[in-house]
């Protein structure tokens, strides 16, 4: 192994990788535009659209109910409904979405009420549509509100207190501090798009400094030079973990950035009406832990790096290289959608799934928890696999077949 | 100085078993000398080449390149051996003076010889204009040039060629012809191969007439003259192969 010659040929793939437009795109733009997008796009949408259904005081049809004009009265009355006549064709009006939800007042409801027997009011709606849920929701609230004053007006009748019909009161507090709860939410999605990028990132240049070299023809021009195979294979793999990590800190920069400076303005675009509800919803990551996720990554890009570089070797041309790298995609995909999926919890035997374990661990630590034996068996059992990948590259790199294959 | 001693190379293959690429072949090239191997398509010019270059291990026999043996000192052979073929291309994204650099910088030269060296082959072979210009930009002839001041970047005193004017057009061509006689002129051992019989004729001063991975006739052109009793190569190599004579199997 000889050092010099190994930078020398390290410095050059670093040069003629960032003359490449393509490898820029997928190693630096590409990641550093998609966090934010990302997130933009989401926050955009669904803080104009909630806004909007919200802004809007829903539509709504009465139905029936005009021996009981007690409760109509009180529809009528409330503000944060707009009432309209009713129609024969209410049910296709809620289903055309020109009407939010129907009420329907059974005939004889406020003699019922007076007589203190049982009524039933129907809410109608259309199931999944967000502004119906908004109409529905309001329609509960008002009807809740409704009944309360009627069970309070009968209790003060009889002189009994408010506690006669609600003995005790039910409260539910939370004990998991914030980044535990964004964590569970963000948490799995952020390691997951830093393992897909961190393998991305590497899909190109592993392509294109083994294969790609293969198909212009300059494998043999490097190979008739005094550099040592295996001097050459580590220059190169060198390159392509600069590039996977590379993509990985150009996310991770990204993401930083989009939330410092996109926290503020998402909180302006909510309102400050909804202002509190905004900062819960925004991921609070543990940065001890992002940092953790770091260090994980990192034989995880080593074990990346000298797959893709094993593999693409292979190929004769650098169309071949993609028809071997990109099913593997979804190899990768796998695990990582597996380690977000709730209910997979990380334990000793998943600790040594490779991908996967790294998926789980980064779940947990972005939300605080630091598992250390099953962390040091992760950081453990991906070193070997980084390593075994590593040793399997060398030798492709010192097969006549494989270099020479026609 | 080259020396190959019952060299040889079977590959394996699947579909074929095992195929004798090169089989048992043996030669001697001086310093000064241009060693031209003729051959067909297949014959195993370029596995002796690349065995000559350490690109490829023999299976069998061996050889000595400028003193060191192929097999045992692999890294020194290729630091003595200027290796120029139609398939060795160059860096497109690099420019011509950056590819100069690389390559003597992997021969372990400082970069005060790398700059010195990198002057004065673009003063032989006029490439100033071209120098700090990115490769994939370069006309044929450019190119050509790039790869011959890439091979003579470490000064080796061996030169291998493997077909170097495939696909080229005549003046192309030439300016490789031209430059594999100044090589001879400089004393460097100069291995040729091709299956262009006036490229020999013209410049080689000993001729290996190689098919089916076999050396079957060797000697200076005059020699093999006489000893085919034939005056044009051509005959003289379809003879030394075994094929039958052009023209004798329309006529019974």
């Amino acid at each position: 192994m000889n050092g010099r010659r190994i930078l020398t040929i390290y410095a050059k793939e670093l040069r003629d990788m960032l003359r490449d437009r393509r490898t820029l795109v997928s190693m630096i733009v590409i990641p550093t535009l998609l966090m934010p997008l990302i997130v933009g796009v989401v926050v955009f949408i669904s803080v104009k659209v909630i806004r909007q259904a919200r802004a809007e005081a829903p539509v709504v049809m009465v139905i029936g109910g005009d021996d009981s004009p007690g409760l109509r009265a009180a529809l009528g009355a409330h503000g944060r409904l707009r009432v309209m006549p009713a129609a024969e064709d209410w049910r296709t009006r809620v289903a055309a979405k020109t009407v939010r939800a129907a009420v329907e007042i059974p005939s004889g409801f406020d003699g019922a009420l007076a007589r203190g027997e049982p009524a039933t009011v129907k809410i109608h709606h259309y199931e999944g549509e967000l502004r119906s849920g908004f109409a529905v929701a309001e329609l509960q609230r008002f009807l809740g509100d409704y009944r309360e004053r009627v069970v309070s007006a009968r209790l003060a009748e009889r002189g009994l207190p408010a506690t006669f019909v609600k003995p005790f009161s039910v409260q539910t507090a939370n004990v998991a501090p914030p980044e535990k709860v964004g964590g569970n939410v963000v948490g799995g999605i952020i390691p997951y798009m830093f393992l897909l990028l961190c393998f991305t990132g590497a899909m190109y240049p592993a392509m294109d400094l083994t294969a790609g070299e293969k198909e212009r023809g300059t494998m043999e021009t490097i190979l008739c030079s005094p550099v040592s195979r295996l001097d050459l294979v580590l220059g190169k793999f060198l390159m392509v973990l600069t590039a996977s990590l590379g993509t990985v800190v150009c996310s991770l920069l990204s993401m930083v950035g989009t939330v410092t400076l996109g926290g503020p303005l998402v909180l302006s675009m909510a309102g400050a009406a909804r202002a509190g509800a905004s900062a819960a919803a925004l991921p609070t990551l543990d940065p001890l832990g992002l940092a953790a996720v770091l260090v994980l990554v990192l034989p995880m890009a080593v074990f990346f790096s000298a797959l893709l570089l094993s593999i693409a070797l292979f190929a004769k041309s650098f169309k071949e290289a993609q028809s071997y790298l990109s099913p593997l995609v979804i190899v990768i995909i796998l695990p990582a959608v597996a380690g977000v999926l709730p209910g997979v919890e990380l334990n000793a035997k998943l600790a040594l799934v490779p991908i996967l374990n790294v998926s789980l661990a980064s779940k947990e630590l972005v939300s605080g928890v630091w598992h250390w034996p099953h962390l040091a068996l992760i950081f453990g059992s991906t070193s070997l696999y980084a390593a075994g990948a590593l040793a399997l590259a060398v030798r492709m790199f010192n097969r006549e077949d494989v270099l020479f294959r026609t | 100085m080259i020396v190959a001693r019952q060299l040889s190379k079977t590959f394996r293959d699947r579909k074929r078993g095992a195929i004798e690429a090169v089989a048992g072949v043996s030669f001697c090239v001086q310093p000064g000398q241009i060693y031209g191997l003729l051959g067909a398509n297949g014959a195993g010019k370029t596995t002796t080449l690349r065995l000559l270059a350490t690109l490829l291990q023999p299976t069998g026999g061996t050889a000595e390149v400028a003193g060191f043996d192929v097999t045992r000192e692999p890294a020194e052979v290729r630091a003595r051996v200027g290796f120029l073929a139609a398939s060795t291309a160059l860096y497109g994204r690099l420019t011509a003076r950056e590819t100069l650099a690389y390559f003597g910088r992997l021969n372990g030269m400082s970069d005060a010889d790398i700059a010195a060296r990198t002057q004065a082959l673009a003063h032989d072979l006029d490439m100033h204009a071209f120098l700090d210009r990115r490769c994939d930009k370069f006309s044929t002839g450019m190119k050509q040039k790039t790869s011959i001041a890439r091979t003579l970047i470490h000064d080796p005193p061996v030169m291998i060629f493997d077909e170097p004017t495939l696909g080229l057009d005549v003046m192309a061509a030439r300016t490789i012809v031209q430059f594999v006689r100044e090589c001879r002129a400089r004393g460097k051992t100069v291995i040729y191969s091709t299956h262009i019989m006036s490229e020999v004729e013209k410049l080689c001063d000993v001729i290996g007439i190689i098919h089916g991975g076999r050396l079957l006739a060797e000697g200076t052109l005059e020699a093999l003259r006489a000893s085919y009793r034939e005056h044009d190569l051509e005959e003289i190599f379809v003879q030394a192969v075994g094929l039958p004579p052009a023209g004798v199997a329309g006529n019974p």
